[in-house]
């Protein structure tokens, strides 16, 4: 079986950026995806602090557009899904259901995706008024009440967004202001159909076949009370998909990849790049960076220890 | 698109779905929704992986509301497993592969 100089997993934009600088550098590169590339880009409806695209870009646009810049340059994209990492002295060892990829080194890209509230009723009612994707779901709630928990920049983003839908939003957050960037949260605060419910947590979603109240609890008084509403949207952070890593790789608390300046992670030639980082900012512009980093940083480790 | 996918509509769901004498999966989705796009091309290789066995459609929930109304769906991707015309089993979000080979093989016994 041959073994690559650079497996890159995950085809988000830190994935893709990785495998264009792998591509253009000529190395024996493989990215590896297990849906369609793109990440949580396409969960986006328009991006806007991409630099250069002054009007905006559309999530899906970006996406196809970083896959193409990609494939223009000879990489080769693969559907495959990992389920270990482990080491074969220097070669490292990708295992697949269809069988056991090797590999010089690798650059881990392989995302994130929403957390949960974790509270009652949620797990129950996925599907039938819990979403975790404005973008996708919005649609499903014309005319409706929907009730949104976060105060990031996604919480505010797509608060605004269902509100093309919605004719009424409430923003339910636990501090009593918003973290989201001051142009999200300006937009927040002057549309009229969301109401900010500040110092407020949830403590249930209810319902029996589909979400009809969420049970909040006001902190500054700890009074309790249901608020009636037909969907519950929650932009609460995003959960790093690293648990096939748990033990491999050092990680944070939450499972997130600690990696040094140039990406490298606690086990050698295995670089990591993108929102399973542990960091201070997830944004497409950060994950691309750092995936130009790792491939090169995994090109520099080729010469020292495979040459 | 893949031959081995087929789409349906409210028009035709009780006949091809329904109706039909193998267990089917249909793929609830929209052009706008982004998850969709991502499983789209799992759901092709499981219509070609279990051709003969599996009834693997697609229906766009934009041009058929009424059927997406009926089954309650307010979340996409969802995927919903038929069996003798009632849901055997139903997944929301863009799940890896395994995830649904596990729900199919648990139908397809």
């Amino acid at each position: 079986m041959p073994t690559h100089d650079l497996v890159i997993v995950g085809g988000g934009p830190a994935g893709l950026t990785a495998g264009l600088y792998a591509a253009r550098a000529r190395m024996d590169v493989v990215l590896l995806e297990r849906l369609s590339p793109g990440g949580q880009v396409l969960t986006t409806d328009m991006v806007e602090n991409w630099p250069g695209d002054v009007e905006g870009v559309s999530g899906f646009d970006l996406a196809d557009r970083m896959r193409d810049h990609a494939l223009k340059f000879g990489l080769e994209i693969k559907s495959a899904e990992i389920n270990k990492l482990s080491a074969d002295g220097d070669v490292k060892v990708l295992t697949t259901p269809d069988g056991d990829i090797r590999t010089k080194a690798v650059v881990l890209a392989v995302g994130a995706q929403p957390r949960k509230l974790g509270v009652p009723g949620e797990d129950l009612l996925i599907g039938k008024g819990v979403s975790y994707c404005g973008t996708c779901d919005g649609p499903f709630y014309r005319e409706q009440t929907v009730v949104c928990f976060g105060g990031g920049d996604t919480a505010a983003e797509e608060c605004v967004f269902l509100t093309r839908f919605a004719k009424k939003v409430y923003l339910v957050h636990r501090r009593d202001e918003l973290r989201a960037a001051g142009i999200l949260a300006e937009r927040v605060m002057n549309n009229p159909k969301i109401e900010v419910l500040w110092s407020q947590v949830p403590l249930e979603i209810k319902g029996e076949n589909k979400v009809e109240a969420v049970r909040l609890k006001k902190l500054k008084d700890g009074e309790e009370y249901d608020l009636p509403c037909d969907g519950a949207f929650v932009f609460v952070g995003t959960s790093p998909n690293t648990d096939f890593l748990q033990g491999v790789v050092d990680m944070d608390r939450q499972g997130f990849i600690i990696c040094d300046r140039d990406q490298h992670t606690s086990m050698n030639g295995v670089f990591a790049a993108g929102d399973c980082c542990s960091k201070l900012l997830r944004q497409i512009v950060v994950a691309a960076g750092e995936g130009a980093v790792a491939t090169y940083a995994a090109q520099r480790y080729l010469e020292e220890v495979h040459e | 698109m893949s031959d081995n996918v087929l789409q349906v509509s409210d028009d035709n769901f009780e006949a091809e779905i329904l109706s039909s004498e193998s267990p089917a999966l249909v793929d609830f989705w929209a052009s706008w929704c982004g998850p969709c796009r991502a499983i789209a091309p799992v759901v092709e290789e499981l219509a070609e992986k279990y051709a003969g066995k599996l009834k693997v459609a697609k229906l766009n929930v934009d041009e058929s509301p009424k059927t997406p109304g009926q089954y309650g769906i307010r979340a996409i991707p969802t995927l919903i497993l038929f069996k003798d015309g009632k849901v055997a089993d139903q997944i929301t979000g863009a799940v890896s592969k395994s995830h649904l080979e596990a729900a199919i093989d648990k139908q397809l016994g």
